[in-house]
């Protein structure tokens, strides 16, 4: 779709802009700033330069915790977005049916993220919690307090319980914004139910799935209480992610400058993919115009 | 024959999906030393004990209105900033755009741990601590752009032509965004009013630091209440119980606008 040309389309975006600005750029100077200081207490600080910067890059922990964090948005990905838009195409269009699903959809989305850990500590216990209780039935010892499989099995099973509503409530919205005449007229070509999919729904999800793509990359990477409640990082460091090691440095240490260093660092490996994300999400699906 | 295969995945997914929320609900309606004395499908000797203390209590109540207060005036300063910036997105070309357009999602990129202190003296600076607009403007922080994002993307699948056929009837552009775009990309703004309410609902690092007692979120009070009485599992379950209700009620009254969706013969 060819745009108009109008720089005066920057006084409708103008609030906005003001809006997050505000929020935005005085604390990320700040952290730019504490970044490259030492910091002992109020009004004594130390010229560091790049020291905090190269001290984290070398620290074996993070490099691990990074690989783990990698994993971790992988596997949400791989699950969530096909799991997401299939349960959409799957939702009743309209009738009270349709209520009923968009409503209770919603609800796991709804509950604070530091009380989703903690119920899913009761939930998961085997003796009196229902997913723990069911599993141990089958047979199957299962314990994520100490085996780190069960421990990523169980936050997995949290992760994509929580988040796959978001994807598939962002899915659904974009299947009900197709025209009925494009249902229409794939039918009249005695279209199959994969090529509907493929040729109309398919692209004309690609912006709410880019966004949805976006949002669980970067929520799952900044991934903290969940995590944080359910296994405090363990057994041993197996579910250790990298926000967990930023807040222990920030909060527990209180060694600001690492830290902000390391928010930094963070930062700039989220902007990197998403960036990597959005760009190939745009592409796709552009050549399939037939 | 596929048309009941279809509803069975969708019926197992569902009751996967409300088994947690069960539990909780199965929880909050016992004691704390029942919870924890035995494994119960459902509550033997159920109690209302955790509610009334909620009610009751207006250290626990008044967490839900604090929240129910930033939140609203977050989801609406995002809608209203959030509409003619994605108009302007979606529709014209003009110096920056795909920069501010992409700068803008990345405000939800920064881990928040090492920002709370710098935002903390931002808002002291300007005498916002502990208040319901301080909490609302910070959320605005990731929810604006959210907002942004989403609309921009249901206002682009609006074929450009019905703006130019609108202006062309004479239509002044205040009437018509208000009476052609936005019934056409209703589904849009329920999900993002959904979206907004419920990322700021959640939020709670932020919303944490900024208040202290008179426009504490309920998600606060939930932790500082369990961790100074060690654990009241059934309270605990009673107050997430009801973190769902307002959010829920939000999608119900959105639903409608996002079932309908959109019928391109209206304009």
């Amino acid at each position: 779709m060819d745009k108009w040309e109008d720089n005066k389309a920057w006084f409708l975006i103008l609030p906005v802009f003001l809006i997050v600005a505000f929020s935005a750029i005085i604390p990320l100077m700040t952290v730019v700033n504490y970044s490259v200081q030492d910091i002992f207490g109020p009004g004594q600080r130390v010229f560091v330069g790049t020291e905090w910067f190269r001290e984290v890059l070398a620290d074996k922990r993070l490099h691990d915790a990074l690989w783990r964090q990698f994993l971790f948005s992988f596997l949400v990905l791989l699950i969530e977005i096909p799991l997401g838009i299939a349960i959409a195409l799957m939702m009743p269009g309209k009738g009270w049916t349709a209520s009923l699903t968009l409503v209770t959809l919603a609800l796991p989305l709804l509950i604070p993220w530091n009380v989703i850990g903690t119920i899913w500590i009761i939930f998961t216990r085997p003796d009196i919690g229902f997913f723990g209780a069911a599993i141990n039935k089958l047979g199957i010892a299962f314990d994520h307090t100490s085996s780190p499989l069960d421990a990523w099995i169980t936050l997995m099973f949290m992760e994509v319980w929580h988040w796959t509503p978001l994807v598939a409530l962002l899915a659904y919205a974009g299947l009900r914004a197709i025209p009925e005449a494009y249902y229409q007229a794939a039918k009249i070509d005695g279209a199959s139910a994969w090529s509907v999919f493929r040729y109309i729904q398919l692209p004309k999800m690609r912006g709410v799935l880019t966004i949805a793509v976006l949002l669980r990359f970067m929520d799952s990477f900044l991934i903290y209480a969940e995590p944080f409640v359910l296994t405090g990082g363990g057994p041993g460091n197996t579910t250790t992610f990298l926000s967990i090691y930023l807040v222990k440095m920030a909060v527990g240490q209180f060694d600001l400058g690492p830290a902000a260093a390391f928010s930094l660092i963070y930062f700039l490996i989220i902007l990197l993919f998403s960036w990597l994300f959005y760009q190939a999400l745009q592409n796709v699906g552009t050549g399939d115009k037939q | 024959m596929k048309f009941r295969l279809k509803y069975a995945g969708l019926i197992f997914y569902f009751i996967l999906l409300l088994l947690p929320i069960y539990w909780m609900l199965n929880m909050s309606l016992r004691t704390n030393a029942d919870i924890l004395g035995a494994f119960s499908f459902y509550p033997k000797h159920p109690t209302l004990e955790n509610y009334i203390k909620i009610f009751t209590d207006p250290s626990w109540y008044s967490g839900y209105v604090n929240s129910i207060i930033y939140v609203s005036i977050n989801t609406l300063i995002s809608l209203i900033t959030a509409l003619p910036a994605a108009y302007a997105f979606s529709r014209y070309r003009f110096i920056g755009d795909k920069h501010v357009f992409f700068w803008l999602l990345t405000n939800r990129m920064a881990p928040p741990a090492v920002f709370l202190l710098p935002f903390f003296q931002l808002y002291s600076t300007f005498n916002l601590i502990d208040t319901h607009i301080a909490v609302a403007l910070a959320h605005c922080l990731f929810n604006v752009p959210l907002a942004v994002w989403i609309l921009e993307g249901f206002m682009s699948g609006i074929p450009k032509e019905i703006d130019e056929t609108a202006f062309i009837d004479g239509y002044s552009f205040p009437r018509f965004f208000m009476t052609i775009l936005v019934p056409l990309i209703r589904a849009g703004i329920g999900v993002t009013a959904f979206f907004c309410f419920m990322f700021s609902w959640v939020e709670l690092l932020l919303a944490r630091t900024l208040t202290t007692t008179n426009a504490k979120p309920i998600a606060a009070t939930m932790t500082r209440t369990v961790s100074a009485s060690g654990l009241d599992w059934g309270l605990l379950a009673a107050a997430g119980i009801l973190t769902i209700v307002p959010g829920a009620l939000v999608i119900w009254f959105v639903r409608n606008h996002l079932a309908k969706g959109f019928a391109l013969g209206r304009v």
